[in-house]
């Protein structure tokens, strides 16, 4: 039966695979007036940005809630990129719109991920240390997003209006104007972190035992935590400079691939996870922008569809 | 051969572990008794190096657990918890064949998958090995578990009130099911237990902590004395002798 799971897994995956290339194809070429060669260029990059951002919640999500044993659960949920979002806050009040806007996008991106995986090593430290309930690092989780939202609110209310401009544009979820100056460096920096998950596949079986177990089968836990942590720190950064925070997106695919492959095994629910956000993204992309003519509406939406399977959750959990 | 020196834990204020040195052979079932509170199952926690002892050493076979590679360890060294559930819905297949990790690092030989059939014949599941554990018994739920150590091939079988929650029937089949494992595959089975009759019946030695303190060590036959119960528990227990085993009456 093992067997007919993992063949059942396959399978699921490669149907995912093909509906995904149709979702692209469709979001390259509906619709497209005008020279092929610009068309492409122009849907290309943002499709491009789609992937990187889909695959990067992805993978995170799925790290986090094998991480912390819990399926409900979400680096947002935690307040990873509220985190961001007041480093990034921060840096505008230190340095002025003008500074932080004369960096390099691609070094000041470089310095943000920095603090950002610093500031959740730490924080993950202080909450995870094995011997608390889970219970208690949720609730502080919650209490500690809010904190950080409180937070860069009040940083936001600090810089000057210009400022402000300059910052809200950095800020908000945008799935189909995304910083393309970031795409290489981003899609290099997932890239490496989606590989390292996957190599780390059969040991995040284990470590999804919960963590006596994952020690009696000799996974160095605490190692294993760091660098769960940093990954994710890494991938939540890549993914919010690029499009801005989401709070639900990743529970969705996340569940959505649980449930679809059958099985535990990372080796599955990873690839799994990414291609359902991909195909989220871009078919959801071109659904609304070309099917119903709505545009920049896909963020709201997908946030309302993950809402609601999180209530979902919630719910079944209390009942079961 | 398990070897404690020293050893000390404290939660806070309260000094759990109080500077307990204790020699284990290798091989044969020792049964570690004691009240409540008394230490045991953290004490197992140390051996099994989910808790780090405050100060002292403890070796399996000369290796120092808090120092040894986890991966070298798991090979010598096994520890079955007494909480059984978990969120993962995992058949008994699954569940045993994680027992083999230490060994293939994910990635299952031939041997891998013969030695988890074996695990999962020698603890009588055969019958039931794709069945989801989230839908078994309480008893049979206990097997699979101590199926998945017994796949991880261990010299050493480490195991927190394995007893708890089962009825009289899969009780007895449990000690029988670890006296098996020491008898014929010539584990050191190591078991923390509450009832003092089961551990007379089945244990080679016995080993009983009060206060963090090592308060006797021998065989059945010394523990099962009213004195002796009576220094460890600070309760009369008297004790009866049914068809050569040693008794003790502690109910009213």
């Amino acid at each position: 039966m093992a067997d007919r799971k993992a063949q059942r897994a396959r399978t699921v995956l490669l149907l995912l695979a093909l509906a995904t290339l149709v979702a692209a194809a469709a979001f390259l070429t509906v619709g497209a007036r005008g020279p092929w060669g610009f068309v492409l260029a122009l849907r290309g990059g943002k499709l491009a940005g789609l992937v990187l951002v889909g695959a990067a919640i992805a993978v995170a999500t799925v790290l986090f809630q094998t991480l912390t044993e819990n399926r409900i659960l979400t680096p947002a949920v935690m307040g990873f990129d509220a985190l961001y979002v007041t480093v990034q806050s921060l840096a505008v009040l230190l340095l002025g719109a003008a500074g932080a806007s004369a960096i390099d996008p691609r070094l000041r991106f470089a310095g943000e991920a920095l603090l950002l995986a610093v500031a959740a090593l730490a924080l993950f430290r202080l909450l995870f240390d094995g011997r608390r309930g889970l219970h208690l690092v949720v609730l502080a989780g919650l209490v500690f997003g809010l904190l950080f939202r409180g937070l860069a609110n009040l940083i936001q209310r600090l810089i000057d209006p210009n400022a402000f401009a300059v910052l809200q544009g950095m800020l908000f979820a945008r799935f189909n104007t995304m910083d393309t100056t970031l795409l290489p460096v981003a899609a290099l920096i997932i890239a490496a972190a989606c590989l390292a998950a996957l190599r780390l596949a059969p040991v995040l079986d284990v470590l999804a035992l919960g963590r006596e177990r994952a020690i009696n089968l000799g996974v160095d836990h605490a190692r294993m935590v760091t660098a769960l942590v940093l990954l994710v720190a890494v991938l939540v950064a890549v993914s919010t400079a690029l499009a801005g925070p989401v709070l639900f997106f990743g529970l969705l695919v996340s569940n959505l691939a649980y449930l679809a492959l059958g099985t535990d095994r990372h080796l599955y629910t990873l690839p799994g996870a990414m291609l359902i956000a991909i195909l989220c993204l871009a078919g959801g992309q071109t659904l609304l922008e070309r099917g119903l003519g709505y545009d920049a509406a896909l963020g709201m939406v997908i946030e309302f569809a993950g809402g609601i399977v999180f209530i979902l959750l919630l719910l079944r959990r209390t009942r079961a | 051969m398990i070897d404690i020196r020293n050893v000390s834990k404290s939660y806070g204020p309260a000094r759990v572990v109080d500077d307990l040195s204790l020699r284990l052979p290798a091989g044969g079932l020792t049964a570690i008794i004691g009240p409540n509170g008394a230490g045991k199952s953290t004490l197992l926690s140390m051996v099994a190096r989910l808790l780090a002892p405050d100060s002292g050493r403890i070796t399996v076979d000369g290796l120092d657990v808090n120092t040894t590679p986890g991966p070298v360890l798991a090979k010598r060294l096994a520890i079955l918890k007494q909480a059984n559930e978990m969120a993962l819905r995992l058949t008994v297949a699954e569940l045993v064949a994680f027992g083999r990790f230490p060994h293939s690092r994910g990635r299952p030989t031939a041997q891998d998958r013969e030695k988890i059939a074996e695990a999962i014949g020698y603890v009588d599941l055969a019958g039931l090995a794709d069945q989801p554990i989230d839908e078994m018994s309480g008893g049979q739920r206990q097997r699979a578990f101590i199926a998945m150590v017994l796949a991880q091939d261990p010299a050493c079988l480490l195991l927190d009130e394995p007893l708890n929650n089962l009825d009289m029937k899969h009780a007895a089949a449990t000690m029988r099911l670890l006296r098996r494992a020491a008898d014929e595959l010539g584990k050191t089975v190591v078991v923390v237990i509450h009832d003092i009759n089961f551990a007379a019946c089945h244990a080679d030695r016995i080993v009983a902590l009060k206060a963090g303190r090592l308060c006797f060590a021998g065989t059945p036959d010394e523990l099962m004395r009213p004195e002796v119960l009576r220094a460890i528990y600070d309760m009369d227990v008297r004790v009866y002798e049914v068809d050569g085993m040693r008794l003790g009456a502690y109910y009213r």
